[in-house]
């Protein structure tokens, strides 16, 4: 039996340090990885607990992250509480088989830290990485900060083991912004933490003899369709009611609340920008002051990016005259992600607000406050306006010449 | 197989072997087993098959080289001795025979048409062998 550790109510940790306490205090059964910039210290901080009899379970270190995460779906099918963290490139290196997770419904919890792809290389953060894996089938939840990163973990078990749900989670910090940056982290005891998420409920198990299995079989045209529909309506009707539970059951242990799509000052809203990870924060400060200087200013944050909360999103858009959607991630040839989702979500609403899209701080370059401020600027206009007053895609704290599209 | 709509399976992309609870399945004859209808024993595939080996009973030592070897368990041994050959599922590869070590072959291969009857009366001799003619395989 493993050792317990007496934790103080607010710990001083990073992101990465909170995941870690969050895989050891719900005594998963198997971390396979491969450590990679900036995700390491989640599965070093693992190996030291289960090096220091802090765990039960297994460590296994693969040969690569697609060895990792294929390591996770066997120990998953096998029937075992699974997780793993990788970043970035190590991501992409995963992305095949994260297909493969999915779509054989195995609750598998991956902390994605999330990281720019290169190239050029480079390990700081952007949403490259998570805006890769947002097809592939994955719950995707989305942290701002090591307190988040650390009670999502909470969350992600425990409706990704749901027998309703059985599908696999990603919680997504931001690289170094949140995963290196010490912060006070209220912790949970380990009983309670455990208790919350509860032992692990097998289903379809590799190791229950009495009922051979096979896991990932082959269909073609005669039965892929069937399976792949019958994934999507888990995510599509199941998922978001088995996350609102959690919420509120984790809101009655912590007090902590938790949306599906978090609102600042979003009631009388005139302006609006959503946004994800640490930004989420930093534009929260910059509404309010919008806000001294006249500007009705509110955020709004995505906390669960797959599925998308596309009713959720109308709703809380419904009385906003313009809204910034801000990518961190080249789009490569089209508008960003948020901007095309927020779009769809709205069309076919009343909701007529001018939506405009600003790509920033792509390899971890900076969203600073004065950014903040002149696209709040712009949104005012927009909505004054009732259209347009700038290109619909504008790069934000770029070098050289202002760079823009449509 | 039953074509069911996308909401009347179990969900993931598994198939369960056996309906219902199985225990001491390694202890239980393929035809006692309560196979289900996914899995691949209850498939004939022997539509893939060009070519079919057929056994001679009158040779055979019951060496189970061909059960061993087979790829497909399409060799039916029962008490180490050969039986027969489950024609629902031998692909026709030819490894049975490769691997027979009788002279002649207690198996041989056959077009698929080919009369049972009439392929054990023209079965070959023994054959002396010349030790200059070819090559010992391995």
């Amino acid at each position: 039996m493993a050792d317990t550790i007496e934790l103080r109510d607010i710990e001083v940790w990073d992101g990465n340090m909170a995941a870690s306490h969050a895989l050891r205090q719900v005594q998963v059964d198997v971390v396979a990885a491969y450590p990679i910039t900036p995700s390491t210290p989640i599965v070093e901080g693992y190996a030291g607990f289960k090096a220091n009899g802090y765990v039960d379970g297994e460590f296994v270190m693969t040969e690569s992250e697609h060895g990792a995460m294929s390591c996770c779906i066997g120990a998953a099918a096998a029937g075992g509480r699974v997780a793993t963290a990788t970043s970035s490139q190590g991501f992409a290196l995963m992305l095949e088989t994260l297909y493969s997770a999915s779509g054989m419904r195995l609750p598998i919890v991956l902390n994605l830290v999330n990281r720019a792809i290169g190239a050029p290389l480079n390990v700081n953060g952007d949403h490259s990485d998570m805006y890769m894996g947002r097809d592939s089938g994955w719950i995707q939840f989305g942290a701002y900060s090591p307190q988040e990163a650390y009670d999502l973990n909470f969350i992600a078990f425990k409706v990704s083991e749901d027998h309703d749900v059985r599908l696999p989670a990603i919680v997504n910090q931001d690289g170094f912004m949140t995963s290196h940056t010490a912060q006070g982290v209220h912790t949970l005891s380990d009983e309670a933490a455990f208790n919350f998420v509860g032992e692990y409920k097998p289903m379809n198990d590799m190791l229950d003899l009495d009922h051979p299995v096979t896991h990932g079989v082959q269909t073609e045209e005669d039965w892929h369709f069937e399976h792949k529909a019958r994934q999507q309506h888990a995510l599509m009707t199941a998922v978001i009611p088995k996350i609102e539970a959690a919420f509120d059951e984790f809101e009655k242990l912590t007090g902590r609340k938790y949306n599906i799509v978090e609102s600042y000052s979003m009631d009388d809203a005139e302006v609006a920008v959503i946004c994800m990870g640490t930004s989420v924060e930093t534009a929260r400060e910059v509404a309010e002051e919008m806000r001294a200087n006249g500007v009705k200013a509110g955020v709004v944050g995505i906390r669960v990016f797959r599925p998308w909360p596309l009713e959720q999103i109308a709703a809380v858009l419904k009385n906003v005259k313009a809204v910034g959607l801000l990518d961190r991630s080249s789009p490569h040839g089209a508008m960003g992600a948020l901007y095309n989702e927020v779009a769809g979500s709205l069309f076919n609403t009343d909701t007529k607000a001018v939506l405009t899209n600003y790509i920033y701080g792509l390899g971890g370059r900076d969203l600073t406050k004065a950014h903040l401020v002149s696209i709040f600027t712009e949104l005012k206009a927009n909505a004054d306006a009732g259209k347009p007053t700038t290109p619909l895609q504008q790069y934000i704290g770029l070098r050289g010449p202002k760079l823009s599209f449509f | 197989m039953e074509k069911k709509g996308w909401d009347g399976f179990e969900i993931g992309a598994m198939l369960r072997t056996f309906d219902g609870a199985v225990q001491d399945i390694a202890t239980t004859l393929p035809e006692n087993r309560p196979y289900s209808q996914s899995s691949s024993f209850t498939a004939s595939v022997a539509d893939w098959r060009i070519e079919k080996p057929l056994f001679n009973k009158d040779y055979c030592i019951d060496c189970q080289f061909c059960w061993i070897y087979c790829p497909d368990m399409s060799i039916i041994s029962r008490d180490k001795k050969m039986v027969g050959i489950d024609f629902d599922h031998c692909k026709g590869c030819g490894i049975c025979v490769q691997v027979c070590p009788t002279n002649p072959k207690s198996l041989l291969m056959f077009p698929e048409q080919k009369d049972e009857e009439a392929a054990l009366a023209e079965w070959p001799k023994k054959e002396k062998k010349d030790q200059s003619e070819e090559p010992k395989e391995d």
